[in-house]
């Protein structure tokens, strides 16, 4: 019973990663309709950022807790604009000129955009990994037999506050209305007095933020970066996003959640071998029983 | 259009006729210097072993150059990038021998690698080293390949050795990189070694290259209760292992291969993974004057601790140099011939002197890791 | 055409690809041939790719999968073969070679065009973008199913457990070969009437479909003619490697293809064609740069979309003495 409660606490941490990281997936699709291929790359860019921020705030690899609370927020809050940046800018530059072309153009873009961030952040940052700064030093609890960490709860906390603001954002707040509005019919919206151009700009910012909070979160909780790390985690964040219904916020929280339980139990259970394979194989169920996700709903699609 | 495809001729053309077939230069003729051709992987996941074993090369490429070259020519090293694919030693492997008109060819670090250029040059009658692929595969190719280090069969045994006898452990789990045809290799040979020795392996997990997350096989294997885990994975995921283990509280010690040896151990490690051990081929506080002379060497060159690579990068191209002086030529029949015949080499990592399957017999070190570096901890002889 | 001249050509092309090869091997270094062998197989996998991506509007970014289930089927097929008729012998008469290898890459193209069937039939009625993530994921399923496949050599890859590796086929005369063949038949079939239905998929598949074309089904067909090439082509590319591991077929090799094809014009088989030498003869060129070698693969989709999103050739074609339009 140990083992399942702690692979289930195990699953539940990185599932939350993966549900910050889906939320700005399902936002963009749900705006644009468009995969961001790239959102792989703002995650792991989050997480550099954070890397050098806190090393040119004066972090020290020996003296972790001398740190302080205060500048590791700051911290945060860097990555979190650094991407949002990044993801504005891509946005405006990659997708922004090719919102009306065909819909395989922006897709080719986007997988071209999400390439380039890799590759070039293996040529800036070098392709080994690095340690991340500890900038909450970790501290190990152990609850009836379960190991937790200070870092787990952190991510559990941090996951759900930002999902909830988001929530928030999105039903109670005009600018939520709006990205609502535009997911619904970009025109209509149009017509309503909305820019579509401000926004799914800002869809990309908060998406971006969130992927730079998983990204320090990750940081954390693996100890060490390097430039492909947003690969898989992006690819099954993706899946949490399909998984939950595209489009849908709640959905992909849950679905993200979902898939860091799922991997963990099958690594454990079954076999660590098929830990990625088991997202793949719940992406194709999904899609092949109910592609609209767990929360979506039927689109018919009007000629 | 039409330019298009005019442009597209004229490149055909090109190639063709940068193509044509000369003499291999470096070999037939007198002059010239010779060239040793390297192919590493100078980019890609593994770039940090390609580095190590090029300037290890170089160092032992100087040294011969500083004492008059070879046969009266200067040495050349050439070292072309295969980005760590096998696809790309092929073409590195032929460039090195049909442009370049390499004598010999050093290489790879990965068995895998040095199994497709093995062929390569088994088929084209050039003489291949690789200094550190410790797969038993790579010299079962042909007689034109040799290696200059230990194979994974005796270092698997070494450390269930050192285990059993130094560490007195008796029950062991496993976790290696199944994606990894090294860690697979590594871990075979732990196993029956250590149940030959008396020990107990109480579980065998796995992971693939690249995962961060261990935790739910950790999990598992916390559960039986080993007294040590055995990891013989690269060091970019032992790092990460030793931190969710110590995590979860798995306490004994953590031993690896050779894969452990980088910088970035301890970095992404951190106190977790110090005072664990691994197999090397070569420690960086080793006694012999040959090694130290060797390691003063890297320092002022390089600024840092010599690594094994480097070391068997230096040994390997040692190796070549000295067949050739042996030989008196460089044609190939009479290089593979001295090559085959080494015998005592006074090499870095230990003397070299190779078996009938031009595989070297040489003891591996067992090393600790401490808070800036390893250190030798006990020396497991050929058995 | 007739028949007769038809036959006639072939057989001229084969002679003259052979007098062609005997001569290139005797008077070029190896390094050249491996050179233009390779820009020959990416002429296979982008012709194919192009069949499904550009022709049919369908973006499949994993038929590196395809590739390895061909290669696989191949090495293996040939190795049986050679073990039961010539022992252990290496020195093989060009039929002796032709026995064995025809069989094994027309095996190898079936499985690859069977798993075209398992990946295709459930995924074709997907919209493009999540039709392009499946690809992937079933690109990597595939790829982790020979990872974990110890007869085939798991991660360690296939040698055909010789010392030697894998019998070293491949050559000018093969890859000219079957690269015309496979070349000459999907130009054949996207400018028949099949391919105007698959093109009318493209640009409307609902409107496809309302006229009476059943689009599913011509999708899938479309698709496992390119998973058919794509297996071919692995077959080829074993065979001049002497021994194929997983990691040949990553991601990465899906991304060349798709380079290729966008680079040469979605829709243009010979502008597929170009693209896949262009790729095939910079990537040695630039071999200095390799470290920039994805990033200005990637600047080069980007800027391509951007810009010039029909790519070389666009839908336009290099007419060949012969081919239909």
């Amino acid at each position: 019973m140990d083992v399942f409660l702690q692979q289930l606490v195990n699953g539940l941490s990185i599932g939350s990663v993966y549900a910050l990281i889906a939320l700005g997936y399902t936002m963009v699709y749900g705006v644009l309709r468009l995969i961001n291929f790239a959102h792989s790359e703002v995650f792991m860019v989050g997480s550099y950022v954070s890397f050098f921020s806190a090393q040119w705030l004066g972090f020290d690899a020996k003296q972790p807790a001398a740190f302080g609370y205060g500048r590791a927020l700051l911290v945060l809050v860097l990555a979190m604009a650094a991407s949002a940046l990044l993801g504005v800018a891509i946005e405006r530059f990659a997708y922004r000129p090719l919102r009306h072309a065909r819909r395989m153009t922006p897709l080719i873009t986007a997988i071209g955009v999400s390439i380039l961030l890799q590759n070039l952040g293996i040529l800036i940052f070098g392709p080994n990994p690095r340690p991340f700064p500890m900038i909450i030093p970790e501290q190990r609890y152990e609850l009836g037999g379960v190991v937790v960490t200070n870092i787990k709860l952190l991510i559990f906390v941090v996951s759900a506050v930002l999902m909830v603001g988001l929530t928030y954002l999105v039903q109670k707040t005009w600018t939520g209305k709006a990205m609502r509005a535009v997911s619904t019919n970009l025109n209509a919206a149009k017509l309503m007095g909305i820019s579509p151009n401000r926004v799914i700009a800002m869809t990309f910012v908060i998406g971006s933020a969130l992927a730079a909070a998983g990204g320090i979160l990750f940081g954390l909780d693996q100890a060490k970066i390097e430039p492909l790390m947003g690969v898989l985690v992006g690819l099954k964040a993706f899946v949490a996003a399909v998984l939950g219904g595209i489009g849908n916020i709640a959905g992909a929280a849950a679905g993200g959640l979902l898939i860091g339980v799922a991997e963990q139990l099958t690594a454990g259970y079954i076999s660590a071998d098929y830990r990625d394979a088991i997202t793949f194989a719940i992406l194709i169920g999904v899609l092949l029983v109910k592609p609209e996700g767990m929360f979506g709903s039927s689109k018919i699609e009007k000629v | 259009m039409m330019r298009g495809s005019l442009v597209l001729l004229l490149a055909c053309a090109v190639l063709l006729s940068f193509g044509c077939k000369r003499k291999r230069s470096g070999t037939e003729d007198e002059t010239g210097p010779i060239v040793i051709g390297a192919y590493l992987s100078m980019t890609g996941s593994m770039a940090t072993f390609g580095e190590s074993s090029a300037r290890g090369a170089q160092i032992a490429v100087d040294e011969a150059n500083a004492k008059g070259g070879l046969l009266g020519r200067p040495i050349e090293l050439v070292v072309l990038d295969d980005q760590g694919r096998s696809e790309e030693v092929g073409n590195a492997v032929s460039r090195l021998i049909d442009v370049n008109g390499a004598a010999a060819i050093m290489g790879e670090v990965a068995s895998t690698l040095s199994l497709v250029a093995g062929r390569i040059c088994q088929r084209r009658k050039v003489p291949m080293v690789s200094p550190s692929s410790t797969n038993t595969k790579v010299t079962q190719v042909g007689d034109y390949v040799f290696r200059a280090c230990f194979l994974d069969p005796f270092q698997g045994y070494a450390m269930a050795k050192f285990a059993r006898e130094n560490l007195k452990l008796s029950k062991v789990a496993i976790l290696k990189d199944v994606r990894n045809d090294y860690s697979v290799g590594l871990s075979k040979a732990f196993y029956e070694a250590f149940i030959k020795l008396g020990g107990q392996i109480v579980a065998q997990e796995s992971y693939s290259a690249g995962d961060t997350e261990f935790s739910a096989q950790l999990t598992k294997v916390k559960a039986l209760e080993p007294e040590g885990l055995y990891v013989p994975g690269y060091y970019t995921e032992v790092g990460g292992i030793a931190r969710q283990a110590r995590r979860l509280g798995i306490k004994g010690p953590l031993m690896g291969g050779d894969g452990w040896e980088s910088p970035e151990l301890r970095n992404i490690g951190g106190a977790d993974i110090v005072g664990s051990y691994y197999s090397n081929h070569f420690a960086s506080d080793a006694p012999s004057d040959r090694a130290q002379s060797f390691i003063k060497i890297w320092r002022d060159k390089y600024g840092t601790a010599a690594p094994a690579l480097g070391a068997l990068g230096y040994d390997g191209t040692l190796m070549i140099i000295d067949a050739i002086r042996r030989a008196n030529s460089t044609e190939p029949t009479k290089l593979r011939d001295a090559l085959a015949a080494t015998k005592d080499l006074d090499a870095v990592s230990g003397k070299v002197t190779l078996d009938p399957n031009r595989n070297p017999v040489k003891p591996a070190v067992v090393v600790r890791v401490t808070d800036d570096g390893e250190v030798f901890e006990a020396e497991i002889p050929p058995g | 055409m007739r028949w007769p001249l038809r036959i006639a050509i072939a057989v001229g092309l084969l002679i003259l690809y052979w007098g062609v090869g005997y001569v290139l091997e005797d008077n070029i270094i190896e390094y050249v041939i491996r050179i233009v062998l390779f820009c020959g197989i990416n002429a296979i996998l982008a012709a194919g790719l192009n069949l499904i991506n550009g022709t049919t509007g369908q973006f499949s970014i994993g038929h590196a999968g395809f590739m390895a289930v061909g290669a696989y089927t191949a090495a293996w097929t040939v190795m049986q073969l050679e073990l039961a008729l010539y022992g252990g012998r290496t020195d093989l008469a060009l039929y002796e070679v032709a026995i064995v290898f025809l069989p094994a890459l027309g095996l190898g193209g079936l499985m690859a065009a069977l798993a075209g069937v398992v990946v295709g039939v459930p995924s074709l009625h997907l919209r493009g973008d999540y039709l392009a993530i499946v690809t992937l994921g079933f690109g990597e399923i595939i790829r982790l199913i020979f990872n974990n496949w110890p007869a085939l050599g798991g991660a360690l890859g296939y040698s055909g457990d010789r010392p030697l590796g894998l019998s070293v086929h491949t050559n000018f005369f093969w890859v000219a070969s079957v690269a015309t063949l496979v070349i000459t038949l999907i130009a054949n079939f996207t400018y028949s009437s099949y391919g105007r239905a698959l093109e009318s998929i493209r640009d409307d598949e609902i409107a496809a479909e309302a006229a009476g074309i059943p689009t599913t089904r011509f999708k899938v067909l479309a698709f496992v003619i390119s998973a058919a090439s794509a297996g071919v082509a692995g077959g080829l590319f074993a065979h001049l490697q002497s021994s194929i591991q997983p990691n040949d077929f990553k991601f990465d090799k899906s991304i060349d293809m798709v380079v290729m094809i966008i680079l040469g014009g979605l829709g243009s088989v010979s502008g597929a064609v170009l693209g896949a030498f262009f790729v095939g003869l910079t990537l040695e060129l630039t071999r200095d740069l390799s470290e920039y070698r994805l990033i200005a693969y990637a600047l080069v989709l980007i800027l391509l979309m951007l810009f010039r999103p029909q790519g070389l050739l666009g839908t336009r074609e290099v007419r060949i003495w012969g081919a239909r339009t």
